[in-house]
C-alpha cells in the first residue's frame, strides 16, 4: 500500500462549535494528528489592541476538552494555532491554562509544547533602523511611533518553530502556538513526514478553514497527503468536494487567486489540477512552492480614541434634498470648538451611502429617510460625548434654505441621545519582517503534565 | 453584448477583507462557456474597475482571471484600515455591488 499521512481538522476557527458526530467518522478514519487554527484578524483591530479574543473561554475550553481526549484516545498529537485569535502571549499562557485544567479534570499526563509570537519592540525597531521591514499591501511605512503605539505586536510564525519542537520532541502531544500563518501546523505536519512541501504548503491552506471547500461549505474535513497529491473529504455525508469547490475557496478572503506569499515562500497555484476522486472526495495536485526571502508578517493595532455616536433620522424631503451641505455645515462648526482638542467627527448617512462611503457610484438616488448616524472620536469619552452632542444639538435646530419645519430637524429613536461606545482600535502594523533565522523570535518551551 | 447585468448572468459576487488593509472581490461564472464570453471579451477589466471604484487603475492590487474556479478576482485598498474611525462595512461584506450592474 501506498504511503500517505491522514490530517483531520474539526472545523475551520476554534470555538465556533461543530457536531462531535463527523469529528468521531474523522477519528475512526485513523488520522495521524488532529489541527486547528483559532487565528484571524477578521473581526478587527480591537482584540489586538484591547487583548480580547475572538471566541469566549468557555468555548475554547470546551473544544479543546474534546480534542484532547480524542488526541489522547487516538494517540496522536493535536495542534492548536493562533491561541486567542491573535495569538498574543497572554492568549498563549491562558490556552496552556486551559490544557493544565483539563489534564487535572481528566488525569491526563503529556506533553505539551508552547510556542510565543511576540517578537519583542526592541528587536522591531533594531530592525526598523536596519530597513528591514516592508509595508504588507497598501499601507504606510512603519514608524517608530507606530511601534510604541500599538498594544503588543505579534509575527506570524511559519513551518520552522513547528518543525523544530517535532524534531527535538517527536513524541509531542499537543502544540500551542502563537500567532501563526495559518496552513503551518498541517504544512509542518507534512513536511516533518517527508511529503512535498508544495502540497503540504496547499492542503493546509485549503484545511485550515475546515470544510468551507466543500459544497455545501462544512466544518471537519480529513486531509491525506500521497508522494504526488493529496485528497480532501468533507466528513459530513451531506457535503462534497468537486473540483469546481475546491478551486473556487482557494479565491476566499485572499490578495490573489493562485500566488500566496507566506514566510520563507510563495505558494503557486496556478499550475493546479482538481480531480473528483468519488462523489464527495477531490485529488489536487500540481501545487509549487517557491522559496523566498525569509519574512514574517507583522500584525498590531493601537487605541485610537474614545468613540461616542448618536441615531438620528431624516423625513422631511427638503432637508433631505440639501443634506450634504446641511452637514458640511453642521461639522464646519463642531469642529471649530473640538479639532484643536484631538476630535474627529463623521457622518454615516444610511439611506445615501451609509454602507459604501466614498465608493458608493449611485449619487441621484433621492431617499424616503435618511438614518444619520453621528460618530465622534476623541482622546478621552468626556470630549467625544461632549463633540457628538453639540453635533446633535446642532443638527437638530440649524436653518437650512427653504426650511418649514421649524420645531426639530432630526428624529432621534434612542436615549441617551449620546451613547459611548468605547475604544476605536486601528490596525497600525501590518507589515513584513526580514528574520535572521526563521525561529528567531519563536521563543518555545516543552511542558510535561 | 447580451445586454444583461452581471447578477442576472453570474453565479457569485461578492467582497470581503483580504487582511485589514485590503478588499477581495470575486465574480464566479457558472460554467466554462460563461467564463470565456467574459475573459475573452476582456468585460472586466482594470478602465472599468478603476471608474466604478473611483481609484486610478495603478492602484488595483490584483486583477485576475483564474481559470481553475471560472472567476475573476479583484483586489483593491480599503477606504481606511478595517474598523478605525469612519468604518462603514468592517468584513468589506457589502462592496460588491457596483460589480452586479456591469452590463454585459
Amino acid at each position: 500500500m501506498k504511503r500517505e499521512l491522514r490530517i483531520l481538522t474539526p472545523l475551520g476557527m476554534l470555538g465556533y462549535g461543530f457536531p462531535i458526530q463527523w469529528f468521531e467518522k474523522g477519528l475512526e478514519m485513523e488520522p495521524h494528528a488532529i489541527t486547528v487554527d483559532a487565528g484571524s484578524t477578521d473581526s478587527g483591530p480591537q482584540k489586538l489592541a484591547l487583548g480580547l479574543m475572538t471566541c469566549s473561554y468557555e468555548a475554547y475550553y470546551e473544544e479543546i476538552e474534546i480534542l484532547l481526549l480524542a488526541g489522547q484516545r487516538k494517540h496522536i498529537p493535536v495542534f492548536i494555532s493562533s491561541a486567542g485569535g491573535d495569538g498574543s502571549n497572554i492568549h498563549v499562557d491562558l490556552f496552556v491554562q486551559i490544557v493544565e485544567d483539563i489534564c487535572a479534570k481528566h488525569d491526563l499526563h503529556l506533553k505539551l509544547g508552547v510556542i510565543y509570537s511576540e517578537p519583542g519592540k526592541d528587536l522591531i525597531r533594531e530592525r526598523l533602523k536596519e530597513g528591514r521591514i516592508s509595508p504588507c499591501g497598501p499601507v504606510p511605512q512603519l514608524t517608530e511611533e507606530d511601534i510604541n503605539d500599538a498594544t503588543v505586536i505579534v509575527a506570524q510564525m511559519g513551518v520552522e518553530p513547528y518543525l523544530k519542537m517535532l524534531d527535538e520532541h517527536p513524541d509531542i502531544d499537543v502544540i500551542i502556538s502563537g500567532r501563526t500563518y495559518d496552513p503551518v501546523p498541517i504544512a509542518a505536519f507534512g513536511i516533518k513526514n517527508g511529503y512535498d512541501p508544495a502540497l503540504c504548503w496547499h492542503m493546509g491552506k485549503i484545511m485550515e478553514c475546515g470544510a468551507l471547500c466543500a459544497t455545501p461549505a462544512g466544518k471537519s474535513i480529513l486531509g491525506t497527503l500521497t508522494e504526488d497529491s493529496f485528497t480532501l473529504e468533507p466528513l459530513n455525508p451531506k457535503e462534497r468536494c468537486t473540483p469546481y469547490s475546491v478551486a473556487a475557496h482557494t479565491m476566499y478572503e485572499k490578495s490573489h487567486p493562485y500566488y500566496l506569499p507566506g514566510p520563507g515562500g510563495r505558494l503557486d497555484l496556478s499550475g493546479c489540477s482538481f480531480e473528483q476522486v468519488n462523489d464527495r472526495v477531490v485529488r489536487v495536485s500540481g501545487s509549487r512552492f517557491e522559496p523566498t526571502t525569509y519574512t514574517v508578517k507583522l500584525e498590531g493595532s493601537k487605541v485610537a480614541g474614545e468613540r461616542a455616536i448618536c441615531v438620528g433620522g431624516i423625513r422631511d424631503p427638503i432637508l433631505i434634498s440639501q443634506i450634504d451641505p446641511f452637514l458640511d455645515k453642521v461639522k464646519k462648526d463642531v469642529l471649530e470648538e473640538y479639532a484643536e482638542m484631538g476630535g474627529v467627527l463623521l457622518f454615516h448617512i444610511y439611506g445615501k451611502n451609509g454602507v459604501m462611503g466614498v465608493l458608493e457610484p449611485n449619487k441621484d438616488h433621492v431617499p424616503l429617510e435618511l438614518c444619520v448616524i453621528i460618530e465622534t472620536v476623541a482622546p478621552t469619552e468626556k470630549i467625544a460625548i461632549n463633540m457628538c452632542n453639540r453635533a446633535r444639538v446642532n443638527m437638530l435646530h440649524y436653518d437650512y434654505e427653504g426650511r418649514i419645519a421649524t420645531a426639530g430637524n432630526i428624529a432621534l429613536p434612542f436615549t441617551p441621545l449620546e451613547i459611548p461606545l468605547g475604544k476605536v482600535c486601528e490596525f497600525n502594523v501590518y507589515h513584513t519582517m526580514e528574520l535572521n533565522d526563521s525561529c528567531e523570535v519563536f521563543p518555545m518551551k516543552v511542558l510535561e503534565i | 453584448m447580451k445586454n444583461i447585468f452581471l447578477k442576472d448572468f453570474a453565479k457569485v459576487i461578492r467582497s470581503k477583507n483580504a487582511g485589514p488593509f485590503e478588499m477581495t472581490m470575486d465574480i464566479v461564472l457558472k460554467n466554462q462557456e460563461d467564463y470565456l464570453y467574459i475573459k475573452e471579451n476582456n468585460i472586466i477589466n482594470r478602465e472599468l474597475i478603476s471608474e466604478l471604484y473611483r481609484i486610478p487603475q495603478e492602484e488595483i492590487i490584483t486583477l485576475c482571471y483564474f481559470d481553475n474556479a471560472h472567476g475573476i478576482k479583484i483586489t483593491i485598498p480599503r477606504p481606511r484600515p478595517q474598523g478605525a474611525a469612519g468604518e462603514t462595512d468592517m468584513h468589506a461584506a457589502q462592496q460588491h455591488v457596483p460589480l452586479m450592474y456591469i452590463m454585459i
